[in-house]
């Protein structure tokens, strides 16, 4: 009986709460800057392309639903030729981001994905590449890796000696 | 057998291997870098540490290499103990200080042995953090590319690359901390087997550059066991698909066959099944405005195919399935070898001389263990790549043996029996047109017309004893050289003859058998090499039929109507003016085939049949050896096996002999049956309805990513994967995730052994064969205590014939294949056509190098560029054969000026 009466109480009061309630989509929730949600790829602080198409992405995500093919271009910079996530199988659990050696996939604070047409869920890299650097500023992965390539010769990347001279028998 | 004590439990292993080789044979996970199977040890990764005991009560024990370590009676180590682990592990922190960070961007990552180490020992954080030293690459030609930054130094390139496979233009340069693996300046990589180095570096130094072209990781490919279509040695490969294009061949350990490695003809000849001009659609002449799908085109063959007015030409480039289907449609009597007929000799006579003689043809592993060589009249590293390489592991034998004896260290102390041997050779003798690459090995050659080889031959084999005549007026100098043979081949115990289609001359071959079965009479265990042009010019020859020219001639006087060409283009076959001819002749012809071609210009019917990565069939090698090819993915479209559209045909046709006849392994059935020859070819792997487990094969690695998004461009929906009902193979990830049968292993992988280093795992002792036996099996077996059936002819003396020019083949490894042409790496590599002259008859002519040479042969005039050698007899000259704008067929043949 008491107990009864005591619900009934703490449910009177709630009427004084504040509300938990947001009135989406008038009124939207603050999102972590870690939430898991609409996946894109970003770019490096000079612009290009963070993916290097390493296909780690595509190895951790469960549901296979990450697709790509590595290239080169002319610069000797390794880019996806085609990048495409069929976000009507994703799960948003972040293994993708966790695979990326280069920060290039990045999980955003965003959710609004849905659509009618289950098609159009299949994103390309064009829907899927971003004009920054996402949630990594400053990180520039050809800067540590040792490939060369244009503007950056062997030797010029960070923490690196410039090249061996093999003809030279000094110490 | 010696009893050793690892980690407290007692094994039972072979005496005199070493230590490494004996752990990894025993399931035991043991880093290394420096030793190779193949290559042996050498001691200079410091990976392989174990720790070793006095005896029983030495707890103490010391530090040891285990690949330098010989097995002995009552040894006792310890692979667990931790001071050898963490020797392990710091070894490989500082072979790692200075390895760039770029795992993302090599093609080697997913498939790296120095990854796979690294994880083995634990070294999972850095402690080096200085700057790194770096390194710029070279240039190595269309093949490899070069990453030296990624070097740690364990010296395997240069060990294989020079010291297994002969090779001159790679090196190591630079001292101490320095060493730079490379070529003295960039330029292309000359060795026929540079291909190797993407397998042999344990990191990604040295990858391959046609993979580049569309990357894929190892995990993401579908693979499926095959056989090379370079040539008629058959070597055994894995080929990688993805998105529907071929990606990959990489080598498919055979212990028989071809061991770890492969020629680079085989290794990157495979882009002809992505390439531009694959037939893909069904076509017939004369309906060009709408797509015909196969029924309509099998309902408007239907009555096109009268019974006695068809006839059917097979291919020595297909398997024998569709050759026999094709034999079946046709009916015996209808049915022609599609080969030339210079070709159809050679192949008549080597199956001839090995069903009948009491002589053994080894396989490439065997033949590396003779300890003397002859070749008659070929260029091994152009006509049979990997058996050259077994000739060079063969020529060591005897100082390798001589060194063994004298040193006291067994064969696999690498450095230190090389150092013995120094550049001792065994004997080792080449008879052969011109020059070739094994030249620098051998104890003598001689350069002379193909008549004057099999004369040579002939005497050698008399001296020998067979029941032969003498030869008559050979020169002294010929006759002292047959004298040297003669004595070497004797002083050998096992003598390796070889000869074959490599100057399409007979009588090499029939000398060579002469020599072969004349040692075998004198007790030695003589082996004899025949080599076929193509990947299943053998097969194609014991399934046996008419020739050719019959069939022109047949077709010529009017009695046939429809033409079935199975995957062969006649106008590399026949004179293109009698090609023409026949085809005029034809109202019909239905070409199978996978690439536009000269012949498909005349076809009035296309089928589209798939390549050898989109069949599954069966090839018959040089040695008599049929092994199944598996198909690695579902053709795109109307792509399907030829058999399976001769099948199709047979249906349509209500084909008495073809019925019943629906699934590869029905049609290998009636095959079996069909011929005691082929009895067994049905068993060469496991049947269609094999389950391990209850489970098909996977075809596909089980990290294999992408599947729900690959096609999703097209349809969110996935498509029902493709079902394999000829095999026992899925096209999917799911299945049975343990070994397969040895016959059927689409790629090697074990946990923790990502790279193809993971062969271990799969091998009954390193180094020998796989689980349950080296897959393939041999079709023909010496007659055992057999009459030699000795051939008594021997030609004349060349005689240059004034005003002619006798015209020779010469052989290129890129070039002289039709389809690996079509690789542009390949292509890249292939000399532009040209004559080779003696400098005599070049004055004679009044031709200089690079001049046009005009010369008519069968009464058409052709022109080629001229190239000169004097080590060329006079009176011949040398034809690039099969090299694209060589447009003469039929060599050797007489060249009118």
């Amino acid at each position: 009986m008491f107990s009864l009466l005591r619900s009934m109480w703490l449910v009177f009061l709630h009427m004084f709460h504040k509300r938990e309630t947001y009135q989406y989509p008038e009124e939207r929730a603050p999102l972590p800057a870690r939430w898991r949600g609409r996946i894109a790829l970003t770019r490096d602080p000079d612009g290009g392309e963070r993916c290097v198409g390493c296909y780690l992405c595509a190895a951790a995500c469960p549901v296979d639903c990450i697709s790509l093919q590595a290239t080169e271009d002319e610069h000797g910079r390794r880019y996806p030729e085609f990048f495409r996530i069929n976000f009507s199988r994703c799960i948003f659990c972040g293994s993708c981001e966790e695979a990326c050696p280069t920060y290039a996939i990045q999980l955003l604070p965003d959710f609004e994905m849905a659509e009618y047409n289950r098609q159009n869920l299949v994103y390309e890299k064009e829907n899927l590449l971003i004009n920054s650097e996402g949630k990594y500023p400053g990180y520039n992965y050809y800067r540590v890796a040792g490939m060369a390539i244009d503007g950056k010769a062997k030797g010029e990347a960070e923490h690196e000696e410039p090249p061996v001279d093999i003809k030279s028998l000094l110490p | 057998m010696a009893i050793i004590h690892i980690d407290g439990k007692s094994y039972e292993v072979k005496e005199g291997k070493n230590l490494l080789e004996t752990c990894l044979s025993l399931g035991l996970d043991l880093p290394y870098f420096c030793w190779h199977p193949a290559l042996g040890s050498v001691g200079a990764c410091r990976q392989c540490a174990v720790k070793s005991f006095k005896d029983e009560k030495d707890t103490k024990g010391k530090l040891i290499m285990s690949c330098m370590e010989p097995v002995k009676d009552q040894l006792r180590i310890s692979v667990s103990d931790k001071e050898a682990a963490a020797f392990r592990e710091q070894v490989i922190g500082w072979l790692m200080t200075n390895h760039p960070h770029d795992c993302a961007v090599c093609d080697e990552g997913g498939s790296c042995h120095l990854q796979d180490m690294t994880v083995m020992t634990g070294h999972s954080y850095r402690n080096y953090h200085f700057s790194k030293r770096t390194y710029k690459n070279q240039y190595l030609g269309p093949f490899l590319n070069h990453e030296m930054n990624r070097c740690i130094q364990c010296y395997r390139c240069v060990r294989f690359y020079k010291d297994f496979a002969g090779g001159k233009d790679l090196d190591v340069f630079a001292a101490h901390n320095h060493v730079y693996f490379g070529r003295y300046k960039e330029g292309t990589l000359e060795s026929e087997f540079s291909g190797n180095l993407a397998e042999v570096c344990p990191t990604g130094v040295f990858t391959d550059k046609t993979l580049k072209q569309h990357y894929t990781r190892k995990w993401d490919m579908t693979y499926a066991p095959s056989i090379c279509q370079g040539c008629g040695l058959g070597c055994n490969i894995i080929a990688g698909e993805r998105y529907g294009s071929l990606r990959q061949i990489s080598s498919r350990y055979n212990g028989a066959v071809n061991g770890y490695f492969l020629c680079d003809r085989g290794r990157y000849g495979y882009e002809f099944v992505n390439s531009e001009r694959r037939i893909r659609e069904v076509a017939i002449r004369g309906l060009m405005d709408h797509a015909i799908d196969p029924g309509a085109a099998l309902q408007y063959l239907q009555d096109k195919l009268p019974p006695g007015r068809t006839i059917g030409i097979g291919s020595p480039r297909a398997s024998l399935e569709s050759n026999f289907v094709l034999q079946q449609l046709v009916g015996d009597d209808n049915f022609y070898l599609g080969m030339s007929d210079a070709e159809h000799d050679l192949a008549t006579l080597a199956l001839k001389i090995l069903k009948n003689g009491p002589v053994r043809t080894p396989s490439m592993q065997e033949a590396a263990t003779a300890d003397a060589v002859l070749i008659l009249g070929e260029d091994l590293l152009n006509t049979a790549p990997m058996m050259a390489l077994s000739v060079r592991q063969a020529v060591r034998k005897q100082p390798l043996q001589d060194a063994m004896n004298t040193t006291h260290v067994p064969a696999w102390q690498d450095a230190a029996v090389r150092e013995a041997m120094q550049d001792k050779h065994g004997p080792f003798y080449i008879l052969h047109i011109q020059p070739t690459g094994l030249d620098e090995i051998a104890t003598r050659t001689y350069h002379t017309a193909p008549d004057n080889i099999t004369r040579i031959g002939f005497a050698v084999s008399q001296l020998l004893g067979a029941p032969v005549a003498a030869v008559k007026d050979l020169s002294e100098e010929e006759q002292q050289l047959a004298q040297a043979i003669a004595d070497a081949l004797l002083a050998a115990e096992r003598p390796l003859i070889i000869a074959g289609y490599g100057c399409g001359c007979e009588g090499t071959m029939r000398e060579a058998a002469n020599i072969s079965w004349a040692l075998q009479q004198k007790g030695k265990a003589a082996m004899l090499v025949l080599t076929t042009p193509e990947c299943n010019s053998l097969g194609l020859e014991m399934l046996g039929s008419h020739r050719l020219e019959t069939a022109v001639t047949a077709v010529l006087d009017g009695d046939i109507d429809t033409v079935i060409i199975l995957e062969n283009d006649l106008y590399r076959r026949l004179d293109r003016h009698i090609a023409d001819q026949f085809f005029q002749h034809c109202k019909e012809v239905v070409l199978l085939d996978h690439l536009y071609n000269a012949t498909a210009e005349k076809a009035t019917v296309l089928l589209p049949a798939g390549t050898f990565a989109e069949s599954d069939g069966t090839l018959v090698n040089n040695e008599g050896r049929a092994q199944r090819f598996f198909q690695v993915f579902a053709g795109s479209g109307v792509v399907q096996e030829s058999w399976r559209w001769l099948l199709q045909l047979g249906a349509a046709t209500n084909n008495a002999r073809l019925k019943n006849l629906v699934y590869l392994d029905d049609v290998t059935q009636a095959l079996a049956q069909s011929s005691a020859i082929f009895a067994g070819i049905d068993q060469l792997t496991p049947p269609a309805d094999f389950r391990i487990a209850g489970q098909k094969i996977p075809r596909e690695p089980h990290r294999y990513s992408g599947r729900t998004a690959m096609l999703a461009n097209v349809n969110v929906s996935e498509p029902k994967p493709p079902e394999d009902a000829d095999t026992a193979m899925s096209f999917t990830m799911e299945g049975y995730r343990g070994e397969p049968p040895s016959s059927m292993i689409p790629f090697f992988w074990w946990p923790g052994w990502n790279s193809v280093q993971s062969i271990n795992k799969y091998q009954t002792e390193v180094g020998s064969s796989l689980h349950d036996g080296d897959s393939g099996k041999r079709l023909i077996e010496p007659k055992a205590n057999g009459q030699a059936p000795y051939f008594s002819y021997s030609p004349d003396n060349f005689v240059p014939l004034a005003g002619h020019l006798m015209l020779v083949p010469l052989y290129h490894i890129f070039g002289s294949e039709e389809l690996s042409v079509h690789t542009p790496a390949v292509a890249e590599r292939m000399p532009a056509p040209y004559i080779l002259l003696n400098p005599e008859d070049a004055q004679r002519y009044q031709v200089v190098e690079s001049h046009q040479l005009q010369l008519s042969v069968n009464g058409h005039p052709y022109t080629f560029t001229v190239k000169t050698d004097a080590r060329l007899h006079k009176g011949m000259a040398g034809l690039p054969v099969g090299l694209p704008g060589i447009e003469v067929v039929g060599v050797p043949v007489l060249g009118k000026l």
